[in-house]
Formats: C-alpha cells, sequence, structure tokens
C-alpha cells in the first residue's frame, strides 16, 4: 500500500500517536470513540491517502535472524571436510546402495497397499453393526498400535521359535502341507509382514475418520435408492471420504517410508543397511549416511508432489477446496 | 425381536377394508395401526391409519417434533417401524406374509422394495463428487442393471423435465438450491418409482427459488404420480393436495379436503395450527 498517512485518530496532526512512550492526547487511545467532526475528517484523510499499514517489525526481525541462521548453518554443513561431499557424489549411485533404495521402494509400497487393504477391512467391521467384528478389529487397532514396530519386527524375525513348522490342514487334525517357518519366510517377508501389520492399524483409524466424516444424509440418499452396501461404500462413501483420508495418509505414507529403515535389524538389505554395509568395510560413517538421508529426502519430496496431485483430484465436485470456492477472508492489512 | 414376527392385521379387518387395500394396490399407500419409538422412548408414531389412493397427492402438515419426517422414513425403511403395517403398491414393506405368520424381510429384499419408492430430502442429499448425470444413472445403472446408453438417455429426458437440459456435467455445487433440488427430483425419478415422498422439499430454499420446485411438483401430481409431501408451504397444499392431513403428537389429528381443511376445521388443534402457520 502507498498510503503515507496515519488515520486522523487524534485531531493534532503535529503529534505523532506512533510512540506509545510519548502520552499524546490523553483523551483518544487508539480504540476510543471520536467526534463527528473527527469522523469526518477520517474519512477525508482516508480518502485522499488511504491507510498506513501495521508494522510488523517482530516478524520482520525474526524473519531475518531465521535466514541468517540458515545460511550460516548450510555453509557449515557444505563446508565441513567430515561430510566429504565428494564421497557422497561417489556413492549416491553405487549398485549397492540402488539395490537398497530399490528395496525400499517396494518394502514401503507393499506394506502401505496392503496396509490400506487391511485397514478398509478394519474401519468398516469397526463400524460395522456385528459387535463380534466390531470387537475384533477395536482389539487389532489397539494391540498394534501399542507394540513398537521394532519390537514388531523382531517379534515376527523370531517367530521360527515359536511356530517352528507351519502346515496346512484340518484344524487339529491332519496336515496336507507342512514347511519349515525359517525356510517359508524369508527376512523381506518378516519385515512387509511386521510393517503391514503395525501401518494397518493406522491404516483402519484413518479410513474410519474418513467414513465417519460423509455426511449421514448421503448414505440415506442411497439406501433411498435401494442401493448396495458395498456399492454405497465404493462409490459414494469412500470417494468423499477420501478428501479426508488423503491427507493423513499421505503422512503415514512417508512415515513408512521412513520406518522401513528399521527392517535393518533383521538384516534386510533396505536402503539403510546397504549403506551400513558398505561403511563397516570401508569406515566411511558420514558420507554414507548423508547417501542414505538425500534419498529419503528425494523420495519425501516426490511423494509430496504426488499427494498434491491426487488430493486436487479428489477435491473434484467440493466447491471448498477446488479453487471455485467462497472468497477468501480477506487478511487485515500486512506486509 | 418382538417387531421381527408381526400378527398380521389385515386379515381381522371387514370387507371394506379390503376394497380400500385393493385401490391402494394398484399404486397407492395403506398404513396400518403403526407405531414408532426411539431407544424406548415416548412413541413418536402413535397408531397411524393412512391411506392414499394412486395418484393422489397428500399433504402432510403438523408441527415440529410431531413425527411426519418419521412417518416418510418408516415408509421408505429408512427407520424399521416397532409395529403395524405398510402396504405400498402391493407390498408389504419390510415383511413377508406367508398366510400364517408375518417375518420381517431380509436385506437384498427390502432393498428391492425401497428402489421402489422414491425420496425427496430437504437437504436435496445429491452425492456432490458426482455430476448430474452421473447422480441420475447411478441407480438406475447398479441397483436396475439397466444398460449405460439407456440410462443416460432416459436421465438427459428427465433432466429436462426439470428444466435444466445442458446442466448434465455440472457438479451439484455448482447448481443453486433450486436446481438441485430439481436433480434430486429427476434422480428420484430414475427408478420409475410408485410413490414419491417428499420430506419438506423447500425448506432449505430461499423463498424466490421455492417455486421452480413447486412447479416440478405440481406438474408430477398433474401426470399422475402418487405423493405424500410434508410441507409448510399452505397455499401449495391448499392448490394441488388432494387431501391434507395434520398431525400432531404422533397421531392423525384430522384430515380432509384442502378446502375444508383450511376453511373450517374441525379439530381445536387443527385452528390452533393453521392459525400460527396462515
Ligand atoms: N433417530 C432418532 N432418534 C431419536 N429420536 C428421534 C429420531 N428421529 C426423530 N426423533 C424424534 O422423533 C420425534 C419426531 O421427529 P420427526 O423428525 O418425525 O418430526 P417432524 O414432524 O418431521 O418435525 P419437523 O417438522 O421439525 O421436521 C421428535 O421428537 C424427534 O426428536
Ligand atoms: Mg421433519
Amino acid at each position: 500500500m502507498s498510503a503515507t498517512h496515519r488515520p486522523t485518530e487524534t485531531p493534532t496532526p503535529t503529534k505523532t500517536p506512533t510512540t506509545p512512550t510519548t502520552p499524546t492526547t490523553p483523551t483518544t487511545t487508539r480504540t476510543s470513540p471520536i467526534s463527528p467532526d473527527d469522523f469526518a475528517k477520517a474519512v477525508a484523510a482516508e480518502r485522499a491517502a488511504g491507510v498506513i499499514p501495521v508494522r510488523h517489525t517482530g516478524r520482520v526481525v525474526l524473519g531475518a535472524l531465521a535466514a541468517l541462521a540458515t545460511v550460516l548453518a548450510t555453509a557449515s554443513v557444505a563446508r565441513n571436510p567430515s561430510f566429504q561431499w565428494g564421497t557422497v557424489g561417489d556413492y549416491l549411485f553405487s549398485s549397492r546402495i540402488i539395490d537398497g533404495l530399490i528395496l525400499t521402494i517396494w518394502l514401503t509400497a507393499l506394506s502401505v497397499a496392503l496396509s490400506f487393504l487391511i485397514g478398509t477391512v478394519l474401519a468398516v467391521m469397526r463400524l460395522s453393526a456385528n459387535p463380534v467384528l466390531q470387537a475384533i478389529s477395536w482389539a487389532y487397532t489397539w494391540f498394534f498400535r501399542s507394540v513398537p514396530l521394532l519390537v514388531q519386527l523382531l517379534f515376527w524375525f523370531n517367530i521360527g521359535y515359536l511356530y517352528p513348522r507351519l502346515s496346512f490342514g484340518i484344524p487339529f487334525g491332519p496336515a496336507w502341507f507342512s514347511f519349515e517357518t525359517s525356510e517359508l519366510i524369508s527376512s523381506a517377508a518378516v519385515a512387509v509382514i511386521g510393517l503391514t501389520i503395525h501401518e494397518s492399524a493406522y491404516a483402519a483409524e484413518i479410513i474410519r475418520g474418513g467414513i465417519l466424516s460423509v455426511d449421514t444424509g448421503q448414505l440415506e440418499a442411497a439406501e433411498a435408492l435401494g442401493m448396495h452396501p458395498r456399492r454405497v461404500l465404493g462409490r459414494i462413501v469412500l470417494p468423499q471420504a477420501m478428501r479426508v483420508i488423503l491427507p493423513p495418509a499421505g503422512s503415514l505414507l512417508i512415515s513408512t517410508l521412513k520406518s522401513t529403515s528399521m527392517v535393518s535389524v533383521i538384516a534386510v538389505t533396505d536402503l539403510l543397511y546397504a549403506a551400513q554395509l558398505i561403511y563397516n568395510q570401508n569406515f566411511l560413517v558420514i558420507p554414507l549416511l548423508m547417501v542414505a538421508t538425500l534419498w529419503y529426502l528425494i523420495m519425501t519430496s516426490l511423494l509430496s508432489i504426488a499427494q498434491h496431485f491426487v488430493e486436487k483430484r479428489y477435491a473434484r465436485g467440493f466447491a471448498r477446496t477446488s479453487g471455485r470456492g467462497p472468497a477468501r477472508v480477506p487478511k487485515p492489512d500486512s506486509l | 425381536m418382538a417387531a421381527d414376527v408381526i400378527r398380521d392385521d389385515l386379515t381381522a379387518r371387514p370387507p371394506a377394508e379390503a376394497a380400500e387395500a385393493a385401490g391402494a394396490a394398484a399404486g397407492g399407500i395403506l398404513i396400518r395401526s403403526l407405531t414408532k419409538s426411539f431407544g424406548g422412548g415416548p412413541r413418536v408414531l402413535d397408531g397411524i391409519d393412512l391411506t392414499v389412493e394412486r395418484g393422489q397427492l397428500i399433504c402432510l402438515v403438523g408441527p415440529s417434533g410431531s413425527g411426519k419426517s418419521t412417518l416418510l422414513r418408516c415408509v421408505n425403511l429408512l427407520e424399521s417401524p416397532d409395529s403395524g403395517m405398510i402396504w405400498v403398491s402391493g407390498m408389504l414393506m419390510g415383511r413377508h406374509f406367508d398366510g400364517h405368520r408375518v417375518r420381517a424381510l431380509r436385506p437384498a429384499e427390502y432393498r428391492r422394495q425401497q428402489s421402489r419408492i422414491g425420496m425427496i430430502f430437504q437437504q436435496f442429499n445429491l452425492f456432490p463428487h458426482l455430476t448430474v448425470l452421473e447422480n441420475i444413472i447411478e441407480a438406475p445403472l447398479s441397483v436396475r442393471g439397466v444398460p449405460r446408453a439407456e440410462a443416460v438417455a432416459r436421465a438427459e429426458e428427465l433432466v429436462a423435465r426439470v428444466g435444466l437440459a445442458g446442466r448434465e456435467r455440472a457438479y451439484p455445487r455448482e447448481l443453486s438450491g433450486g436446481q438441485q433440488q430439481r436433480i434430486a427430483i429427476a434422480r428420484a425419478l430414475a427408478m420409475d418409482p410408485d410413490v414419491l415422498l417428499c420430506d419438506e422439499p423447500t425448506s432449505a430454499l430461499d423463498p424466490e427459488l421455492v417455486g421452480e420446485v413447486l412447479n416440478v411438483l405440481r406438474d408430477l401430481a398433474a401426470s399422475g404420480m402418487t405423493m405424500v409431501v410434508v410441507t409448510h408451504e399452505m397455499s401449495f397444499a391448499r392448490e394441488v393436495a388432494d387431501r391434507v392431513v395434520f398431525m400432531a403428537e404422533g397421531r392423525i389429528v384430522e384430515e380432509g379436503a384442502p378446502e375444508q381443511m383450511f376453511s373450517h376445521p374441525r379439530e381445536e388443534r387443527t385452528r390452533n395450527f393453521l392459525r400460527r402457520v396462515l
């Protein structure tokens, strides 16, 4: 704004009301009523020169300090020889790292896909009229959200001690097939199982919240048309729930991506474990951790971009998020 | 559950009742001794008897909380009544009578009945993520299995009938309230319902939009659709209703031709109510 005049809130323009330490006209504080005369003058002054915006001095100073600190920190990281940026570059695309990266992507994709499948079933069970299904869903969510992922991974990894052989057959009767548990379930499978079970408990809650956010009028309209409940869920409820589900689902996806790094404890060569294996040989710990960090950063950024577009897709028909929405409440004059 | 098996009421009634039932069988509504309460509370519907002949338009009026919505919702099985019988166009709603006992229908069975009854809601309840066309063809496709081309052609015809030709690709949010309600009517009509139930179809509309929706309902009535309309639009009731039914506290207090109801109500409560709303 090009305003140079302060609104005439004081009848004497010679005095400067911007310095609160020197008491100006004691009868007019900034919010006290003004006379009709002053009001007329204020109207004229505003018409002539607009309104002087509020100065956000604190915001400017804080912003400058934060920017300075960021520049210094970045410079220190970039110039610190211990990071060995050259070595980071050497290993960024090394085949062992790339193999680990691919496994991390696989683990993430598979376990998130399975989690949301199982999560949907759990959410529908929880919202069903059947008390047994409700209870099972509740207990599952309660238990697997309570046990830390690391503990679960170690537990599933050692399941062979608990059930050395797995058999398929009639319960309590003869078995048709029988396997050594450790043969059947590889470390990678343990990783997928552990991640899926853990994340599906969260996915269930995310999806349940989304379903509950859909107006009951939608269900009634669909029911009144005689639609099948499965169709109502798939065609009416879930697409509308998506708007509410997607933001936390995106967070869950990103957090799962990072949680996959825990599978290094059960010797699955994901991105982090690949880096660890290399630095155990050559002791270039920091550069290799930086390699892993950079890849996590890149993947997270790509996922965030993808999330933005997917959210846009599901905003169809909803004015609030599609840009056709009601006019934004204008912000008060600011910088 | 006591409501699962209910003694049949109709068989015990005199022949006049059977004759009336025969009239209703051909596309009307017959309600006998309907009661409903929520969670052991007081009776919201307390012995409703109502007959709507084929092609009639009934206006249901009454004070807030008198049970008008609950009555409509029982008729199309959005609520399950505690006791009583509802017969719509030959269907015993939510029940099956094998000649001896009455049993409750399974979901797949009562869904088929629901699809034969059109329902118009105060809040329209269009599916906001689907276009006008998708809203209308959804049930014909997924419930009736109508071929897509046929459903689309019919939908376009209905959109034109409610005066919105050319808006098939719009999303509900892009339409005014009156337009949305007209699309909701088209969506109900796409299922070729035997009867149309409207629960305060114009109450959520700005006054200048009420007329366009009432015009559509008026046309429908003229075309012979059997309708029950809960409304506070007394001039509409007076003009198009075959009968006006006044409800209070879960009972039908009085019913009659609009002229008689509005000019010479018999009951004190009807008089009081009309004095407040007219
Ligand atoms: N799902 C429900 N659970 C509990 N009570 C309910 C439920 N639905 C309706 N009621 C009660 O039943 C009574 C009748 O409600 P209903 O909605 O049928 O009245 P109405 O005549 O349609 O009123 P209005 O003109 O305000 O729409 C009210 O006292 C209401 O509180
Ligand atoms: Mg109501």
